[in-house]
């Protein structure tokens, strides 16, 4: 196997061996930009509790209750909305703040039910 | 409190005041400024690379005989300032700035990378600070102060990785945290966060950098520090580097606010520059558009200080030779302990002595590439590329990571199987990301990937009319949450040391007691290390410790390192703190001069032929005692004691001054004796008044063997003929 993979190294050396090192430059970035994608599809398709907090802070809600209220957010399926459209969602609802929206969900994860 | 004043400590409790509604006055990083027209002049000198003087500061020790200037180098210069303790470490920042650091690192304590969200209060850290909200800004503001006071901005860093990367990001942006680590990589390798989560975290954590204009490090330093053979690893690291860079510049970051933590990965006694030159001439070729943070090398340091010292100055210089934005430095006692204050200290000013030594360096010697260098530079690009071209090949880097192809200690292609292999599935936070759904959205700023808001609006944080990031008012702030675990109660503990009475001395934290002491002993190691352990303890010393033993000959001896603390305090106001000596006005000391037509004989006795510094006290051309009328009779060096008295007789001279630079085996104080018992034998003494110089005389030591006087180094011909002129008026003679 690591002979193969040597082998297959002088190859690809000998290859780079004709370009200039302009070429190579180049060649070195076209590969990481190749390389990072997929990387970059995850943090534009997924996200996690810990984004989530960031954006209750964002949102002015301390850490301790963001921690609560993304646990009980994930806990009732609702991760994938944003747990900033969740509690925007319950402030306005129950006409209540965001902080206090925030409260309401760490008290009782009922609030989330009927969204 | 607004201003510091350089004669009084900085005041801590009073830093912790109002912090509520404490918010940073900037945000985003600041490198240091250039003369206008790029050439700094300062007396005799033109520096091609310096930056802006500093308005207060302590320059390097040789400063004084360059009319202490202190020149600061183009590189912005960092510490990394981390005793468990962020009250003790805002001293220790103070000092770091007055030293030219404008860069302050503060890492984090053991494990707060695996923490899944923050930590608030400020509970004692672990080779590192808890990073919290009330830690930053206090550090921040004093950081405040503190540049008011030197007159440079500092920069304050700290990291952004482990389990909750995207909440620290957001608490950086908002308390003004002007650098940060953030590299994903590092959290898959380093501390088995799983990977899929750490990028996908790290998009988001960078997104918030970026906007705030958070200057970023990546992580590749740490190869160098994990592998064996870190010089093996180069193609590794430029890969690394190569995809931290990539990603975020894909997150939207720009090139100028990315930097690359590069450490010269090789150490003495290997030809080191065959080594770390082409790496670092390769790297600055690929990554030209970005920003280098070059760090000193820790793999090989241990307990020997001076040997780290010398390789961080070889670091440094390679850093002169080829360009470095940040220059950051390793104190030298890192292989030993979590770094103690001076060494902070002593780091700082191996990179400034450096830089300033090596000065222009670029215009004098240039990097040859048409010989093996260039053969070098271009064999790390081919195998980094290579090694690239691999990954793609068996399904790019996550199959990579799970393969072990990073941190091998072999040269690629070669493996060791030594590397760190990750399972994707596996780690800390496997299986915590949630794809986001098609009405996901967040309604704030520094948001990255898809938000879909709903139609209409234009700025997210419209929807909640502003967020922490435009509206900092609306930041939650929480003070303490463990009462038994606070910088309230360590401060209450430390505040006879701080601000009482109570003088001891230390290391790292007010009262801590710690010392260290050095012996050489004339043992082989072993016995060495176990007799100078008993002699700490003879000395009174608690909880001593070898830290360090280097043989200087396998049986003639050891040099020995011990330390320990000190049980002991001592009360300031037990001290007799000797006056300042006050100058008398020049008119009077002429016309005092005048009145007895004062005359002295001079010389430098026994057999010591050191004239300089007895020159520089007669010669009217260095200001010496002649300027003020004096009239001397020099006698010349290695004068014996009774040849001097002789000439004090036959030329009725009103004093005798000597210098005694050899002090070995005492015989400065013998000399002094001597010309005291001579000149009483003689019946001279209550008419000549007898005084003594040298390097190692202290008016108290002169005094002791019978001079009316004594002068150490530093001394100036005014403090000698003021001393004269007092003298004679006490003998009622002017
Ligand atoms: C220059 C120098 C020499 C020159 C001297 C040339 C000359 N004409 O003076 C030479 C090369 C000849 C020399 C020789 C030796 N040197 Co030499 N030398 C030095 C050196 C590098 C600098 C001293 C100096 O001029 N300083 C500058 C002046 C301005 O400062 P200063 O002497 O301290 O004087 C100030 C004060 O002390 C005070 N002061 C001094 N004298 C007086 C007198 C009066 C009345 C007053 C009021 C004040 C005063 O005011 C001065 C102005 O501020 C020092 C190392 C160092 N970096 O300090 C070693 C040093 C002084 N030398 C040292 C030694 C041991 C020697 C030799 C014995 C070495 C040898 N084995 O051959 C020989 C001496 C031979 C001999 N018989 O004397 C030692 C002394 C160690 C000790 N404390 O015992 C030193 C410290 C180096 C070392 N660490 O080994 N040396």
């Amino acid at each position: 196997m690591d002979d193969v993979r040597i082998q297959k190294f002088e190859k690809r050396r000998a290859e780079l061996a004709k370009m200039s090192d302009e070429q190579l430059k180049a060649r070195f970035w076209e590969l990481c930009d190749k390389m990072v994608e997929p990387m970059l599809d995850y943090g534009q398709r997924f996200t996690s509790m810990s984004i989530e907090r960031s954006v209750l802070l964002r949102m002015g809600i301390d850490s301790v209750t963001s921690q609560g209220v993304v646990s009980k957010i994930n806990e009732a399926g609702l991760l994938g909305k944003g747990a900033g459209h969740v509690v925007l969602k319950v402030s306005k609802k129950n006409n209540v703040d965001i902080r206090e929206a925030a409260k309401l969900i760490n008290n009782d994860i009922t609030v989330l039910k009927s969204l | 409190m607004n201003k510091l004043d350089p004669k009084v400590k900085i005041d801590i409790e009073e830093i912790l005041k109002d912090l509520e509604h404490y918010h940073p006055r900037r945000k985003g990083w600041t490198w240091r400024e250039k003369p206008e027209g790029g050439v700094y002049k300062v007396e005799k000198f033109e520096f091609k690379n310096m930056t802006l003087p500093l308005k207060n500061s302590v320059p390097l020790p040789a400063a004084k005989y360059f009319n202490n200037i202190d020149p600061q180098p183009e590189p912005v210069i960092t510490t990394e300032i981390a005793s468990g303790r962020f009250e003790d470490d805002i001293r220790r920042m103070r000092m770091a700035a007055w030293h030219g650091a404008d860069h302050i690192m503060v890492i984090r304590t053991t494990g707060q990378s695996h923490i899944d969200g923050l930590l608030e209060g400020t509970p004692e850290g672990v080779g590192g600070v808890p990073i919290t909200r009330k830690q930053i800004r206090a550090s921040r503001k004093a950081c405040d102060l503190i540049e008011d006071e030197v007159g440079r901005k500092i920069n304050f860093h700290s990291y952004v990785s482990g389990v909750a990367g995207p909440e620290v990001a957001v608490l950086f942006a908002e308390e003004g945290i002007n650098g940060a680590h953030q590299d994903p990589q590092y959290n898959v390798l380093y501390r088995n966060v799983n990977m899929y989560r750490s990028f996908t975290d790290a998009a988001s954590a960078k997104k918030v950098m970026a906007d705030a204009g958070i200057f970023q490090i990546d992580g590749a330093h740490n190869a160098n520090a994990t592998a064996k053979e870190g010089w093996s690893v180069m193609p590794e690291l430029l890969v690394q580097h190569g995809l931290n860079c990539a990603f975020s510049v894909g997150v939207g970051m720009p090139k100028s606010q990315i930097g690359l933590s590069t450490v010269p990965p090789c150490a003495p006694p290997s030809p080191k520059l065959w080594y770390d030159l082409p790496y670092a001439v390769a790297l600055r070729d690929i990554f030209s558009e970005f920003k280098f943070r070059a760090q000193q090398n820790t793999r090989y340091i241990e307990a020997d200080i001076e040997e780290a010292t010398r390789t961080h100055v070889i670091d440094t210089m390679i850093s002169a030779l080829t360009h470095a934005d940040i220059q950051s430095t390793i104190t030298p006692d890192e292989g030993r302990n979590v770094p103690w204050h001076y060494n902070n200290i002593r780091g700082i000013e191996t990179a400034k002595q450096t830089l300033v030594a090596l000065d222009g360096i670029k215009e004098l010697i240039k990097i040859d590439r048409s010989g093996p260098l260039g053969e070098m530079v271009r064999d790390i690009k081919e195998r980094a590329i290579c090694l690239l071209e691999e990954m793609i090949e068996i399904g790019g880097y996550f199959a990579a990571v799970e393969k072990g192809f990073f941190v091998d200690s072999a040269r690629y292609p070669e493996r060791n199987g030594d590397g760190i292999a990750r399972d994707s599935k596996g780690g800390v936070g496997a299986g915590s990301i949630v794809e986001r759904e098609a009405d996901y959205y967040a309604p704030v700023c520094s948001v990255f990937g898809h938000n879909h808001l709903p139609a209409g609006t234009k700025k997210p944080c419209d929807l909640i009319d502003g967020c922490t990031l435009c509206k900092p008012e609306k930041i939650a702030y929480i003070d303490e949450i463990d009462q038994t675990d606070n910088c309230n109660l360590r401060l209450e503990k430390t505040v006879e040391h701080r601000k009482g009475n109570s003088i001891k001395p230390e290391a790292e934290w007010a009262g801590d007691g710690t010392v260290l002491i050095q012996l050489f002993v004339p043992e082989e190691v072993e016995i060495a290390k176990v007799a100078a352990l008993e002699m700490a303890k003879k000395m009174g010393l608690n909880d001593p410790e070898v830290i360090n033993a280097q043989v200087m000959h396998p049986s003639e001896g050891t040099f020995v390192e011990v330390k320990g603390k000190v049980g002991f305090s001592i009360d300031r106001t037990t001290l007799k703190i000797p006056p300042k000596e006050e100058i008398l006005g020049e008119d009077e000391i002429r016309a005092g001069v005048k009145k007895v037509g004062l005359t002295v004989v001079a010389g430098t006795v026994g057999e010591d032929e050191h004239s300089v510094g007895l020159r520089e006290i007669l010669d009217i051309k260095h200001g010496g005692i002649e300027k003020y009328g004096v009239k001397y009779h020099y006698l010349g060096t290695s004068v014996p004691i009774s040849k001097i008295v002789d000439a004090a007789v036959e030329t009725g001279a009103d004093a005798i001054l000597i210098s005694t630079i050899i002090s070995h085996n005492d015989v400065h104080r013998k000399n002094m004796k001597k010309l005291h018992e001579l000149c009483l034998e003689k019946g001279i003494r209550d008419k000549v008044l007898c005084m003594c110089g040298g390097t190692q005389v202290t008016r108290e030591i002169a005094k002791e063997c019978g001079m009316d006087d004594g002068f150490g180094r530093g001394s100036k011909g005014i403090h000698v003929v003021n001393s004269l002129v007092k003298c004679l008026k006490a003998k009622g003679k002017i």
